[in-house]
């Protein structure tokens, strides 16, 4: 609680209230006389040093009067927050006291009456108690009341059905006990931070119904009052009607303030932003201006040198490096937070800031980083994402989604546009695509909508299609489909591919090479052939944890062992040192660079220590697990 | 205990047909409709009587005669029995016969009709306004800000829309007189006289609305900037115009525009305050004057009027977002 005024807005909030404070406490005190002092030969005075904000029409120092109004002002309010908060207790418990029956009419009630806007009902109330400052306490009580009632009814309700409430009920306590032991204690903290924050709308209201005239009335002053004077003589003295209503500013921002630094303190184990801290300035611009490599082979569709992503301090990708030939496939697999698939959207040019990206990408020739692909990107790159249900506009039909790419980039007409968009979903085998087509994505199932996806990769003539766990959100039995389909694809249009998955069976199946990747590097590269060649510790431990794949069935299934090291760490060494059976003095000091030396053939590995020898069981098997524990 | 829990806790789960939803959605919102209807006809019709004392002495003071009392509480029917007046408040309502004034003896439905126009030009005007400035200016800091850039602006928006959201409507129309009307002389102070006197009552009544309006836009377009559909937008490689207006606006304003709607209903309230800073000759001026004379007829009407606005608009605006989000608001309802 202490802590939550020491933040910015809980500072505001101390200090504002502390000043409405003393001016309620002292101000009658210091400034009480001078305020009712008449002074007929200096009536309507400009502000002047003698009066800073002026006088009024029978010469009484308004700066005193704005001062001294403070207390009937905030007592005012206080009061009529104390008739809201009653009544919708009483309203709200209701209830709890009198049963199901009595909740469903009060609730109706109170839904009727929210619907008015809180000066209605005052007037409306101020019309029957009559012009004067009790009435309007009264009046604007009233018209707070069921928004009262209305927060303390969804209270109740959430309290009452809770365990101890109903363990209270059938061990036979009565309505009132229940009430008063158990309900009311469980919902006083949010029912202070509302009535604190009420007290802000309340002290404006009654401002308003004041300056209106029907509040406070002569002799009393409130500070309605004060700016209903102000405002005849708003041509002479500007300051004598604007003055309170700062007054009335700075007491509702008190009370508002106080009520939502209440309601933070109360609040505090939410948890904080979903975005890592970043500090973008700390890092250093990306895109190396390198000149495009002449080894870059002819047919190679897409070449990845030295990819870094960051966030800040955060590195979750460290340097990627790979090629992807024309129609060939390629697999990236490894854990979640291997950095597959920011390495994905780095290639596809969709991290943003404060993502920064470095190293170079080759797209069909040209270098990406540098920019003005935008048409080759949007036609010749076809992209397919996780979670297809949030894939597409919730708002626009399924082909007019997909026609909208052809009429950026393929220049087609409204019409050709959305006839090609039907023709792509046909060719995704979606049933009756005409008809579809006019459809809202919601309408789709998952794997229909996946297969949509696909087609929206088709509307140009993809050279590359980067699909990213095309199937993990898809049912079993629709994840072969889907994966067929990006299949032929390749075939068909003779697309390469790059599949991103943490399930190496299924990148084994479909790719011809496997790029393993761990801590944000790729570990190892190898024939998807050669799976049982593979030389890297950590990939071995990732195949023997995979079943029916060139493992041996007896064996229990291996853990991998460890977690990865964060992002944010700096690692000197090779990073799965610490979990490694293998690790040793070397594996400690200096990183191992992927080369061909020990990998499989066709492979490249990133170890010093590389080969096919059985791991020993003991720190794969049960031990690794323990070990895993420990840590 | 877990046993008991769940028989306590275990209500029917109804999940209405897609087919069936629509006709329980107007039913439903149309009963709840004619019920405040009632509730309001009732309140504005027992107002008078929940008066203390006699309302009709009240009314015409202490000098009036016994014989002007008892005239103007026959001409008020009053001392017919309550059913029967009851009875005729009620048909008075449709047919257009919202009883006289005391103070004037014009008849109120007269009195309302003409100040009616200018009321509604100003709610009207101040909610557009306040949508109009709100949505494009809160959407553009979202995607300046996104994923914390700029903090400055952002905390500069944040600041002035906090501030602007907390002063009410009758302070902004002071001050706004304050600079514009007697320190500047650009715009008249008060009445009604053309398009530049509408100006200072309108932005009085739609900067607090808009200040929040354009928070919430704000809010609710970062969500959606970081929806996986916008990443497909981006992925089609459209133009940051297509995938900010073209994709990502249109699902943020649900929001925004729900907020409006509940706005609008405080805003027609709201003119109340403005119109007696402008002198504005709308039903706002009229209600308050009537109340400080206790003419019960006219405020009787004005209540009317007001409340039937609100209710109106509120039906309006539920029906306005169930066409456009069916799936959340008609679960709803
Ligand atoms: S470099 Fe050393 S620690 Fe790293 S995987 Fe190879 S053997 Fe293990």
């Amino acid at each position: 609680m202490r802590q939550a005024f020491r933040t910015p807005l809980g500072r505001a909030a101390a200090t504002l209230l502390g000043l409405v404070a003393l001016g309620v406490l002292f101000a009658p005190l210091i400034w009480g006389a001078a305020a009712e002092a008449v002074d007929t030969d200096d009536i309507l005075a400009k502000p002047s040093s003698a009066h800073l904000l002026g006088t009024d029409s029978l010469g009484r120092d308004l700066f005193a009067r704005t001062l001294v109004a403070t207390r009937l002002t905030v007592a005012l309010a206080l009061g009529a927050t104390g008739v809201a908060v009653a009544l919708g207790l009483v309203l709200g418990t209701a209830p709890v006291l009198l049963g199901r029956h009595v909740r469903r009419l009060a609730a109706a009630f109170v839904n009727i009456a929210v619907a008015f806007p809180g000066l209605l009902l005052a007037l409306f109330f101020a019309t029957i108690f009559g012009v004067g400052a009790k009435g309007a306490v009264f009046a604007i009580g009233l018209a707070g009341a069921p928004t009262m009632a209305r927060l303390i009814l969804t209270l109740v309700a959430g309290v009452e059905a809770r365990d101890f409430v109903v363990a209270a009920r059938i061990a036979g306590l009565g309505r009132v006990r229940v009430l008063l032991r158990h309900v009311l204690p469980n919902i006083a903290e949010p029912l202070i931070v509302q009535t604190t924050i009420g007290a802000g709308n309340v002290l404006l209201s009654f401002a308003g119904l004041s300056f209106l005239g029907l509040g406070v009335q002569p002799p009393g002053y409130d500070w309605g009052r004060l700016m209903n004077e102000g405002l005849n003589r708003i041509y002479i003295n500007p300051l004598a009607a604007l003055a309170p209503g700062i007054a009335v500013v700075v007491a509702g921002l008190a009370f508002n303030l106080t009520g939502e630094t209440l309601a933070a303190a109360l609040r505090v184990s939410t948890g904080l932003g979903a975005f890592p801290a970043h500090d973008p300035d700390s890092v250093a611009p990306s895109s190396s201006s390198a000149t495009l490599d002449d080894a870059t082979g002819p047919d190679a569709v897409l070449r990845v040198r030295d990819l870094t992503v960051a966030f800040g301090a955060a590195q979750p990708v460290k340097g990627v490096s790979f090629e992807v030939a024309a129609g060939e496939a390629v697999g990236i697999v490894g854990e979640s937070g291997a950095g597959k698939s920011l390495t994905g959207l780095a290639i596809a040019q969709l991290v943003e800031p404060p993502g920064q990206v470095g190293g170079e990408v080759v797209f069909l020739g040209g270098e990406l980083s540098l920019g003005a692909h935008r048409k080759l990107l949007g036609t010749s790159m076809a992209l397919v994402f996780q979670d297809p249900m949030s894939a597409f506009n919730p708002a626009r039909r399924m082909g007019e989604q997909l026609a909208e790419l052809g009429r950026a980039h393929l220049t087609l007409g409204r019409r050709a546009a959305f006839a090609r968009a039907v023709d792509r979903l046909e060719a995704v085998r979606i049933p009756d695509a005409a008809r579809r087509a006019k459809q809202h994505p919601h309408q789709f199932s998952g794997g229909m909508r996946q297969r949509a996806m696909i087609g929206l990769g088709l509307m140009g003539t993809p050279a590359l299609m980067i699909a990213d766990e095309p199937t993990t959100a898809l049912d079993v039995t629709v994840q072969r489909q889907v994966l067929d389909l990006i299949d032929e694809v390749r075939r068909d249009h003779g697309a390469a591919l790059v599949l991103i998955s943490h399930d190496v069976s299924v990148v084994a199946e479909r790719c011809s090479r496997l790029l393993v990747m761990y801590a944000g590097r790729v570990v190892e590269e190898l024939p998807a052939g050669r799976l049982g060649r593979a030389a890297h510790p950590y990939t071995r431990l990732l195949l023997a944890a995979v079943p029916n794949l060139e493992t041996d069935l007896d064996r229990p299934l291996a853990v991998i062992p460890g977690r990865q090291p964060a992002p944010t760490e700096t690692i000197v060494g090779c990073a799965f040192a610490r979990w490694c059976p293998r690790a040793g003095e070397r594996c400690r000091q200096e990183r191992p660079e992927l080369s061909a030396v020990g990998a499989a053939v066709g492979g490249r590995v990133a170890c010093w220590r590389p080969g096919q020898d059985p791991l020993e069981p003991a720190s794969v098997g049960a031990d690794g697990a323990d070990e895993a524990a420990a840590a | 205990m877990a046993e008991v829990v769940l028989v306590q806790g275990a209500a029917p789960a109804r999940t209405p047909r897609v087919a069936g939803r629509w006709p329980r959605f107007i039913l439903r919102r149309g009963a709840r409709l004619v019920v405040s209807l009632w509730v309001l006809v009732t309140a504005a019709f027992l107002m008078i009587h929940l008066v203390p004392g006699d309302p009709v002495r009240a009314a015409l003071g202490l000098t009036a005669s016994p014989e002007t009392v008892a005239a103007t509480r026959a001409a008020l029917g009053l001392d017919e029995p309550l059913l029967t007046q009851y009875w005729d408040h009620i048909r008075g309502l449709f047919t257009g016969d919202l009883g006289v004034s005391i103070t004037t003896r014009l008849p109120v439905a007269a009195t309302l009709g003409a100040r009616l126009a200018a009321t509604a030009t100003l709610a009207v005007a101040a909610f557009a306004v306040a949508v109009v400035v709100a949505i494009p200016i809160g959407a553009a800091v979202a995607v300046a800000t996104r994923r914390g850039r700029r903090r400055h602006l952002e905390a500069a928006f944040a600041g002035t829309s906090v501030v602007i959201a907390a002063i009410p409507d009758f302070l902004i129309g002071v001050l706004l007189v304050a600079v514009f009307s007697v320190a500047l002389h650009w715009l008249p102070v008060a009445g009604m006289a053309g398009v530049s006197s509408l100006i200072l009552p309108v932005a009085a009544l739609a900067a607090g609305p808009a200040a929040v309006l354009a928070r919430i836009t704000r809010v609710e377009m970062l969500s959606v900037l970081e929806a996986d559909f916008v990443r497909t937008a981006r992925a089609k490689r459209l133009s940051a115009v297509r995938i900010n207006l073209g994709h990502a606006l249109p699902n943020a304003v649900t929001a925004t525009l729900t907020l409006a709607g509940l706005l609008l209903g405080s805003m027609v309230a709201g003119t109340v305050l403005v119109e007696n800073v402008f002198a504005w000759p709308g039903l706002g001026s009229q209600i308050v004057g009537a109340i400080a004379a206790k003419d019960y007829p006219l405020v009787q009407g004005v209540v009317l009027v007001y409340g039937l606005g609100v209710l109106l608009i509120n039906t309006l605006v539920d029906c306005v977002l169930a066409v456009l989000d069916p799936r959340s608001t008609i679960a709803e309802a």
